[in-house]
């Protein structure tokens, strides 16, 4: 789950993380009084949403104006650069051509920037253990540095064990450049940081970029928090955070009804069980001349319910010219998805033309349940050849 | 000889009396497996109402009364790393863990604490392991497979019976099935299951199944590069297949671990780097079957 900066700077500083102070406003008259409590005498203005690359975006309303992060030296500009964010839509580089409404901005404390830094934590899938990222090149992206830079990413791992220790503080802030009291500014700023993963359950904390400021100090000048979906379970209080109008709707509709959905700009709908066959399925589409419309794992324990929402999903999206449903019975039981199907393709009305291929856990009787509901199902015999009359369909049609 | 698990698995489940456990420890016996008993705590010293197999409150009690040498774990996800740290404390040697959703920090813990102590972690959020006629622990459908000479691997589930029933069809059979499991921090990885299958002389071909997101399937490219298809190493044939070339960076597929992140974590680069290292990459997902027949043709 991913949150706004506002937020994230909210849970961190609660952590004894250094972050600038500053307002969330949902108006420009809010952002005027959220300047007021500010000292000024500059100002940023930041526009609340998730995606990156925020001040170099541009909004479709005024495409030649300035970007969605803005510095500005008196409220009034404050209430301008407010009045020229809200409601209006950002297209950044991480966004899409769509780009995203923005419904509220940050409103933020100036800062005197020496240096700009990257500090990134992470559970390092190789290593086992979460990894603490640290890079000169603040403010780039870190999948850039990566490619073109490796020698300029620092990493440390730390061992569950014996926890977050000064020297991997030290480790990355020598190998950063820092000096004197920046050092124990830097430990103190990554200590607290280190807590708010664990404590927090998070997947990902991104400062980019963590400035040194004229007077050395080491603050967050951007934050960006995601948390681990399976340990909200934990966290019943970060559900509050979420913000569902970031979410793609059928994804939001599909998430409530436990199935794993990814929307995608294809033209065949898939539903499939388990991630790496919905994968698979998505490929040999592609490969069959054709592209896939999403990704829809219906998990191991679908039944008629959950097939018949997850059928509505993938139809609510206009772009889909056909179905494929492509099940390898293990716990999911072949009978009981049939029964899904045709109960799913009656209550629906299903227009578009539709492609099962059943295997595994009580094969025949499903196949039986689909052939015997007179409706107008393909059936097919493998991957191959689903994916084959599925593809044929669209090109038909 | 096979892999993991064979006729002498005398296999515990945690997680006993649940649905699940209940439902796949009946499946697991009716295919001929030794299931011995398995915990739940606070059911210690019944027996199981269906099973007619002994409840343990802990593992540790199991073990000793039933000898078990493997467990496996249905316990629900904010539950299960406790249960497998459990196990791994009790020694059990091979423990194999299907739940999926498990935090991954708290995975993190678990993965320490099997570094230096006598258990084997499969999984979680994998299917399972299987040897054909021998021995099923976990969730996949026994009657696809066939007892024979390839080895699969795979961090899909679902993936893995499409590998088996292709294999199956060609007759071939699998001499052991791993499901790794789709999650970032996991027990078992590639290299792990791989080294076991090059000194298994049952295993005479292996079919290795990836998908996008991390670096595994491109290290075990270069470990099967180095230990498998160099001069006086077995020369096993190896098909290999990547899911995910379709989908888009930085979303979720479903899998926690199925994201891509890098750019060296791609479909692409993962089927170039075993391409490049001898491995017959199969191109569509349909055609692992007809793939190894080739490779094993030379």
């Amino acid at each position: 789950m991913n949150i706004h900066e506002y937020q994230a700077k909210e849970l961190l500083r609660r952590y004894g993380v250094a972050v600038l102070d500053g307002h969330v406003a949902w108006t420009a008259e809010e952002a005027v009084a959220a300047a007021r409590n500010l000292p000024g005498p500059v100002y940023v203005v930041k526009s609340q949403i998730h995606a990156g690359g925020r001040g170099a975006g541009r909004f479709k309303e005024d495409p030649n104006g300035k970007g969605g992060v803005r510095v500005v030296r008196s409220i009034e500009d404050v209430k301008a650069a407010a009045e020229a964010m809200i409601g209006k839509t950002l297209v950044t580089k991480q966004t899409g051509e769509h780009g995203k409404v923005v419904s509220r901005v940050y409103v933020e404390d100036g800062c005197d920037i020496k240096r700009e830094l990257y500090l990134g934590l992470l559970v390092d899938r190789d290593t086992s253990r979460l990894t603490i990222m640290a890079s000169t090149e603040g403010g780039m992206e870190i999948e850039e540095v990566a490619e073109h830079h490796p020698d300029k990413i620092l990493k440390v791992a730390v061992d569950p064990a014996s926890g977050l220790s000064g020297f991997h503080c030290r480790k990355l802030a020598f190998g950063l450049g820092l000096t004197g009291n920046q050092v124990a500014s830097f430990t103190r700023f990554v200590t607290a940081l280190y807590r708010a993963y664990h404590e927090l359950d998070c997947m990902i904390v991104e400062i980019n970029p963590l400035v040194v400021t004229g007077a050395g100090e080491i603050v967050a000048l951007d934050a960006k928090v995601s948390f681990d979906d399976n340990a909200l379970f934990r966290h019943k209080d970060l559900e509050a955070l979420r913000d569902e109008s970031e979410m793609d709707p059928k994804e939001l509709d599909a998430t409530k009804h436990d199935l794993n959905y990814v929307a995608l700009d294809g033209e065949i709908g898939c539903m499939v069980n388990g991630a790496g066959l919905a994968m698979a399925t998505m490929d040999i589409i592609k490969l069959y001349g054709s592209s896939p419309a999403n990704f829809l794992d219906v998990g191991g324990t679908a039944n008629a319910a959950r097939v018949t929402e997850a059928f509505r999903i993938i139809t609510s999206d206009p772009n889909v010219k056909a179905i494929l449903v492509n099940i390898f019975g293990g716990i999911a039981k072949c009978d009981m998805i049939a029964e899904g199907i045709v109960a799913a393709t009656r209550t629906l009305h299903l227009k578009v033309p539709l492609v099962v291929r059943l295997e595994g856990t009580n094969v025949d009787l499903g196949k039986k349940i689909l052939a015997e509901s007179g409706l107008a199902i393909i059936p097919a015999d493998n991957l191959a050849d689903a994916a084959q009359k599925v593809v044929a369909a669209v090109k038909g049609a | 000889m096979a892999v993991l698990v064979n006729r002498n698995t005398r296999v515990m489940t945690q997680g006993f009396t649940g649905a699940q456990g209940t439902f796949h420890a009946s499946q697991g016996i009716a295919y001929g497996s030794t299931y011995v008993g398995g915990t739940t705590p606070g059911k210690g010293g019944t027996m199981h109402p269906e099973l007619n197999l002994p409840v343990f409150d802990t593992v540790a009690e199991c073990v000793a009364k039933t000898q078990a040498n493997a467990s496996v774990i249905y316990v629900p996800a904010p539950f299960a790393a406790d249960a497998i740290l459990e196990a791994i404390d009790a020694e059990v040697p091979l423990i194999i863990c299907i739940t999926e959703g498990i935090p991954v920090l708290d995975m993190v813990k678990v993965k320490r604490a099997l570094s230096g102590s006598k258990s084997i972690l499969v999984g979680p959020n994998c299917p399972g392991v299987i040897t054909p006629d021998e021995c099923k622990i976990g969730i996949m459908p026994g009657h696809i497979h066939k007892r024979g000479s390839v080895g699969v691997v795979s961090r899909s589930g679902t993936l893995t019976y499409e590998a088996v029933a292709q294999t199956s069809a060609a007759g071939l059979g699998q001499s052991t099935c791993v499901g790794i499991g789709g999650d970032p921090v996991k027990g078992m990885d590639f290299i792990d299951v791989l080294e076991l299958f090059l000194k298994d002389e049952e295993t005479k071909s292996i079919v290795m199944i990836g998908e996008i997101g991390g670096q595994s399937e491109i290290l075990a490219a270069e470990y099967l590069r180095k230990e498998n298809f160099a001069p006086g190493k077995p020369n096993k044939p190896v098909v290999g297949f990547i899911a995910g070339a379709t989908a888009p960076p930085g979303r979720r597929m479903g899998h926690a671990g199925a994201v891509i992140s890098g750019g060296r974590d791609t479909a692409a680069a993962k089927m170039e780097a075993m391409k490049s290292a001898g491995i017959h990459v199969a191109d569509s997902p349909s055609a692992l079957g007809s793939t190894m027949v080739r490779a094993l043709k030379g």
